[in-house]
């Protein structure tokens, strides 16, 4: 295949950054769009310049660590399909793809198309885990679960934590990023005690870190390479509002 | 080849492994036994203590989170943005645990015996022992976490089988217990950076090893946002850097798995055992082209249901389902009758070469083997196949193109998991004391051929259980004064001049060029099977290209900046040398064990034969210096509980 690359390059976190254009023309269908770049890198270091900088580690669709805006698009074209896992098949010979990073106040670009989502760690330690010192858990069985709650609580556990949500998010919220971790544990008897703590710290956690307001215009669930439904936010605002109800903002 | 040839040029053997201090006894009670042995250090007195670990997977992020828990100061790295991300990230299939919640006869001493044999009795029983044990503590551990484990209609624990065992005793969630595992350390390790008590450096890179005294004292990193060079100094430092498959540049790990951390250490004096041992998984999406950058595994589970098969004609090029019953051969079915598709991995992956090397693989260039889900499909229904199965489908079909639903998976074996490592004894000590190593970058547990779903188990042991029992030992009975600042300067000064020497190069190859061409000697002379002409051959054909690399290589960029092309090439720099070692391992040891085939050891019907009178030890290589042959230490292996037998499927 042909394609024309408009690849967004920024050499460092104060560079202003802009697009440039490459062109490549023997592409593999079979190749991922992570291979892709690989091959357009290679083809800058032969030539002298210096390669793209992009974010990748497992390309098998379960890290989170690929990003990637493309074509306007989170993660590209293809429903709940992180970037690593996007396929060149799925484009047109010929086509003009435009490559930007994650664009989100609270994840500030990086170099290239590297962006810092480290927010992302510091909401998870306001409360998005469950208080079980290790040694001191009763056996497996003493506490069922329910099966539709544990399926439940495993489709919200699915987040990679990628960031696309809040790419695609016109205010920048990572409101299905909390959902997600607030359902999840939410759901398991085992996170009950913290549950009212939980949501109120990791939202406030979320304000500070500089992510918007969610104002429920879905295109969270849209990008969402694990098709975390939009219902998880639902309960965040529900797990909120009864926590601040009973008086526990901080 | 002598086993004790110490004269045939590519290596020197030293003085055996005396002792590996697993307490003596019942080995039931030698877990028990060490724990009390050990000395505690004073609960007020931890806070004092510094703990560095490098890694966040499963070993390093359970590791972490425990030992903050526990009141040490941690501090805590990783080369990924988070810790979340780290290579554990991606297992699939399950993680085992002895509980016997199905009642079909399993116990901790049968999981025990079946890793012991498993692993082609070239690991150690009071390891494995230890290990099959805590397995059932870990189940209780990551539920309490929250874990979301598939669970059965009455709100119980489900499990599934997995290749080589007879016992369903695999706890799962869904296709991604390796994610939910991990996500469970992570808000725990999470947790103690909120209290303090560890201190998270992600996007950092351990380059060296800080000693002082024979110790090991600290560590180098490269901070990867800025490229600053900086130290950290502690008591102690753990390795929880994980495998090193990817010096075969196509393997199923992460892009970032390297095995520098574990290196750097080598070259210290840690000893690094067993290196050739490399596990290569049958259930693999083969090769489609050169573009290739790595390569996807297909949870093993699927055998469960899928059937394995090739045609019986060599050459037959018609598609599957115009391929007619009779003029199939379900192999592992037909060659194995008692386990069939659920034969252990190697034999599963050494069957598939077989009927490819005939001429009957399948798919583009013959490298390939069908994985069918017609039958079950016919029998449990397509929902029920897609309950269990449905997000490996999707990722099949992502990737390939192909609907494993309408047309049977292909599969192809691929190198997945590295059972060498630093060596350690039984508390988890390398040779360098002070450096603790756990998971996947230690030898101890797995011998020459892991099985199924009990890596995971191994990580979370280490880390949750084992190693901050062993640690504190080692703190309490030694008291470490502030490391000196030359050792520091030393450390720091080694790091600086091999990335100004990488810099300066300024060649006319990429780092990748070389690590495509590293892993193609690798896979064709040191993967699956190996013969001693192949050998040596791959040993004139690395130190030739490493030569090439450090005069041709190409690094674009600064030190001090964001640049992952240095980062590489850090990483394969320090491939070639272990790959070097990995095939001088691989040639001394001339017998086949585990996934490891070697051509000139077999039997009539073409099955590995083993040579325990000769090679039933642990291979644990001493780094001798640069260009000077390494030395063979061995660790002899003692079967008291599980008596050496040649492993039978069939
Ligand atoms: C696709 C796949 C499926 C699998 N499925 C299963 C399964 O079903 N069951 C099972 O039991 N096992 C499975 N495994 C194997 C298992 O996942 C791994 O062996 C295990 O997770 C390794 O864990 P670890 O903690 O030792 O290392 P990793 O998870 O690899 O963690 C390594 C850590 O070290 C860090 N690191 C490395 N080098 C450095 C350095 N120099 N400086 C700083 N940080 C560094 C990394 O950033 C990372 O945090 C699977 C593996 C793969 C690839
Ligand atoms: S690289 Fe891991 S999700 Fe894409």
């Amino acid at each position: 295949m042909k394609l024309t690359l408009r690849v967004w390059r920024q050499s460092g976190p104060q560079d202003k950054g802009g697009m440039v254009e490459y062109k490549l023309d023997d592409v593999s269908p079979d190749a991922s769009f992570l291979e892709m770049l690989d091959v357009l890198n290679e083809k800058l270091i032969a030539s002298g310049e210096e390669p793209v900088a992009f974010d990748h580690d497992c390309r098998e669709g379960i890290c989170g660590m690929c990003s990637l805006v493309i074509n306007g698009t989170p993660h590209g074209p293809e429903r709940a399909t992180t970037t690593c896992q996007l396929h060149m098949r799925k484009f047109k010979d010929g086509e003009v793809i435009d490559v930007e990073p994650w664009r989100a106040k609270a994840f500030p670009v990086v170099k290239d198309l590297v962006v810092d989502r480290s927010a992302f760690d510091r909401m998870i330690q306001a409360g998005g885990y469950i208080t079980a010192p290790t040694g001191t858990a009763p056996e497996a069985h003493s506490t069922p679960v329910p099966k539709p709650d544990a399926d439940r609580a495993f489709e919200a556990a699915e987040c990679i934590g990628c960031g696309a949500c809040v790419a695609a998010c016109p205010n920048g919220s990572a409101a299905l990023f909390l959902g997600a971790k607030v359902t999840h544990l939410g759901l398991m008897p085992q996170g009950q005690p913290e549950r009212w703590d939980r949501v109120v710290s990791m939202l406030d956690t979320h304000d500070e870190e500089g992510f918007g307001g969610c104002t429920n215009t879905g295109e969270c669930t849209v990008a969402c390479p694990k098709g975390i439904p939009l219902d998880v936010i639902g309960r965040l605002n529900h797990d909120y509002l009864k926590a601040t109800a009973g008086g526990k903002k901080r | 080849m002598a086993a004790d040839d110490t004269t045939n040029g590519f290596y020197r053997t030293g003085e055996p492994i005396a002792d590996a201090k697993a307490p003596a006894g019942a080995i039931e009670e030698r877990w028990t036994t060490r724990k009390f042995e050990a000395k505690q250090v004073n609960p007020a007195n931890k806070r004092k203590k510094k703990i560095i670990i490098i890694g966040t997977g499963l070993a390093g992020g359970s590791a972490g989170a425990t030992l903050g828990e526990a009141g040490y100061h941690v501090q805590q790295f990783c080369f990924q943005d988070s810790p979340r991300r780290a290579h554990s990230i991606a297992a699939q299939g399950g993680i085992n645990a002895a509980k016997n919640y199905r009642n079909d006869g399993d116990s901790v001493y049968r999981l025990f015996y079946e890793t012991v044999k498993g692993g082609d009795f070239r690991s150690r029983e009071s390891n494995v022992y230890r290990l099959a044990d805590i397995s059932r503590q870990i189940i209780d551990q990551c539920v309490a976490q929250g874990v979301p484990f598939a669970r059965e209609y009455g709100g119980l624990l489900d499990n599934r089988s997995f290749g080589g065992t007879q016992v369903s005793r695999t706890f799962y969630a869904r296709g991604q217990t390796g994610q939910q595992l991990l996500l469970g350390a992570y808000q725990a390790l999470m947790r103690q950076v909120d209290a303090g008590n560890v201190e998270l450096f992600p996007r950092h890179e351990m380059l060296d090893l800080i000693m002082e005294d024979g110790r090991a004292r600290g560590v180098v990193v490269r901070n990867l946002i800025d490229g600053e060079v900086k130290h950290y100094t502690a008591d102690a430092v753990v390795l929880a850097s994980g495998g090193y498959g990817n010096v075969y540049f196509l393997s199923t790990n992460a892009m970032g798995s390297n095995v520098t951390a574990s290196w750097r250490a080598h070259r210290h004096g840690a000893l690094f055992a067993n290196p050739c041992y490399t596990q290569i998984h049958p259930t693999c999406i083969p090769v489609s082209g050169d573009h290739q950058s790595k390569l996807t595994l297909m949870s093993e589970s699927l055998r469960n249901d899928g059937r394995v098969w090739v045609p019986k004609k060599a050459g037959d090029t018609r598609r599957p389902y115009d391929i007619p019953e009779d003029e199939r051969d379900y192999y592992l079915e037909r060659i194995y009758p008692s386990f069939g598709n659920l034969v252990p991995r190697d034999i599963a992956s050494r069957a598939a070469k077989n009927v490819c090397d005939e001429g009957r693989g399948v798919g583009p260039g013959g490298l390939g083997v069908y994985l069918d889900f017609a039958d079950a499909i016919a029998r449990l229904g397509r929902d029920k196949v897609e309950a269990k199965y449905g997000n490996l489908f999707e990722m099949y079909e992502r990737i390939t193109g192909e609907n494993p639903y309408d047309t049977p998976m292909r599969i192809y074996p691929a190198v997945h998991y590295t059972m060498g490592g630093l060596w350690v004894d039984y508390d988890l000590e390398s040779t360098i004391p002070g450096l603790f190593v756990i998971g996947e970058a230690n030898f101890s547990d797995h011998g020459a051929n892991r099985l199924g779903a009990s890596a995971l188990m191994q990580g979370l042991a280490d880390g949750y259980f084992v190693l901050p029992n062993t640690i504190n030992d080692y703190i309490a009975r030694n008291s470490l004064p502030p490391v000196a600042e030359t050792a520091v300067s030393e450390a720091e000064e080694r790091v600086r001049t091999r990335i100004e020497r990488l810099l300066s190069i300024d060649g006319d190859r990429s780092v990748d060029s070389f690590h495509r061409e590293l892993g193609h000697i690798m896979w064709e002379y040191c993967g699956m099977e190996r013969t001693e002409e192949g050998l040596r051959k791959a040993l004139d054909l690395i130190p030739a290209l490493r030569e090439e690399f450090w005069t041709r290589v190409k690094v674009t960029g600064k030190g001090e900046e964001l640049n992952q092309q240095l980062e590489k090439a850090g990483r394969v720099a320090d491939f070639f040398e272990l790959a070097e070692l990995m095939v001088i391992d691989a040639l001394h040891r001339a017998e086949s064990c585990g996934g490891h085939f070697r051509a000139e050891s077999q039997d009539e019907d073409g099955e590995a034969k083993r040579d325990d009178d000769n090679f039933g030890y642990v291979a644990a290589w001493e780094w001798a210096g640069e260009g000077a042959q390494p030395v063979l230490h061995k660790e002899a292996l003692n079967f008291e509980y599980v008596k050496p037998t040649q492993r039978s499927y069939k």
